[in-house]
């Protein structure tokens, strides 16, 4: 914290250009969409850490969107807006698919685990993971479209207990 | 889905040779583990130390994994890399398997580091 490394990363991340993606609502593109954000994130000097946190978010994000919004239909269209803020990135997701059901996402439980081992889930962790590791997470449904914002913190110094 | 597999002693040790397991390879991951799982000794150790990124369908087709190994057989956890094991702390699934630090660790018994 403070040495002029961190200061640089905590600028890089304010300053950086940002990345607007536009891409179809498959597995395939998801997965080249988020190539691509690997290479901006670094070209960002997002610390590797953080752009691994922003990965997952990304990942989760999006393949909810083609398998629920999208059906896994593979029709789709989906938008990514990433820019730095002060300290952190900013995320805006929008697609034109199903509305989320209940008007919002899903809150994340973190799963029953006192259950027998047959009873283990094998899925749900993905909003689980969304929600402990962003800020700000907001939904709104405009018109057809999906809209999903939140926002990923970046301090220059990483977490040292992770 | 590249996986590798040896036996030592009566231990199979399965080792994942993709950097990722992703929504898109989780389904072939399954079935090739199913695979190279089937005429396995009791004690599995899958080594995850090549694995740089996992997402909530590849922890959900470790589950899978494990699950369908059971009763005869335990699916152990070996080598976990930062963003993996981060991924384990968040969805608590950390204290459902067993988690060696390395396949070495695991064959020689060394003590679960969590």
């Amino acid at each position: 914290m403070g040495n002029a490394r961190d200061q640089h990363q905590r600028d890089g991340a304010r300053t950086g250009p940002g990345l607007n993606l536009v891409f179809p609502g498959d597995p395939e593109s998801v997965r080249r969409a988020l190539r691509r954000a690997r290479v901006v994130f670094r070209a960002m000097s997002i610390p590797e850490e953080h752009s691994g946190i922003a990965e997952i978010v990304l990942a989760e994000v999006l393949n909810n969107i083609v398998e629920h919004a999208y059906q896994n239909h593979g029709r789709g269209v989906i938008e990514l807006a990433v820019r730095p803020v002060p300290d952190g990135l900013a995320f805006t997701i929008r697609d034109d698919g199903l509305p989320m059901p209940d008007g919002g996402p899903p809150t994340g439980h973190p799963p029953d685990l006192m259950v027998p081992f047959e009873g283990l889930p094998e899925g749900g962790f993905g909003w689980l993971m969304i929600h402990e590791l962003t800020r700000g997470l907001s939904y709104r449904r405009i018109g057809n479209r999906n809209e999903l914002k939140f926002r990923l913190d970046i301090t220059g110094a990483v977490d040292g207990a992770d | 889905m590249e996986l590798s597999r040896q036996d030592i002693g009566n231990v199979r040790l399965i080792s994942v040779a993709e950097g990722r397991i992703d929504a898109s390879v989780a389904i072939r991951f399954k079935d090739r583990m199913r695979e190279v799982t089937e005429d396995a000794p009791e004690r599995i150790i899958l080594d995850l130390s090549k694995v740089g990124f996992l997402d909530s369908s590849g922890l959900g087709a470790l589950v899978a994994v494990m699950k369908m190994a059971a009763p005869d057989r335990r699916v152990e956890l070996a080598g976990l890399t930062k963003m993996v094991a981060k991924v384990f702390r968040l969805t608590r699934m950390d204290t459902v398997f067993v988690i060696h630090v390395s396949a070495d660790a695991a064959l020689n018994g060394h003590a679960d580091a969590g």
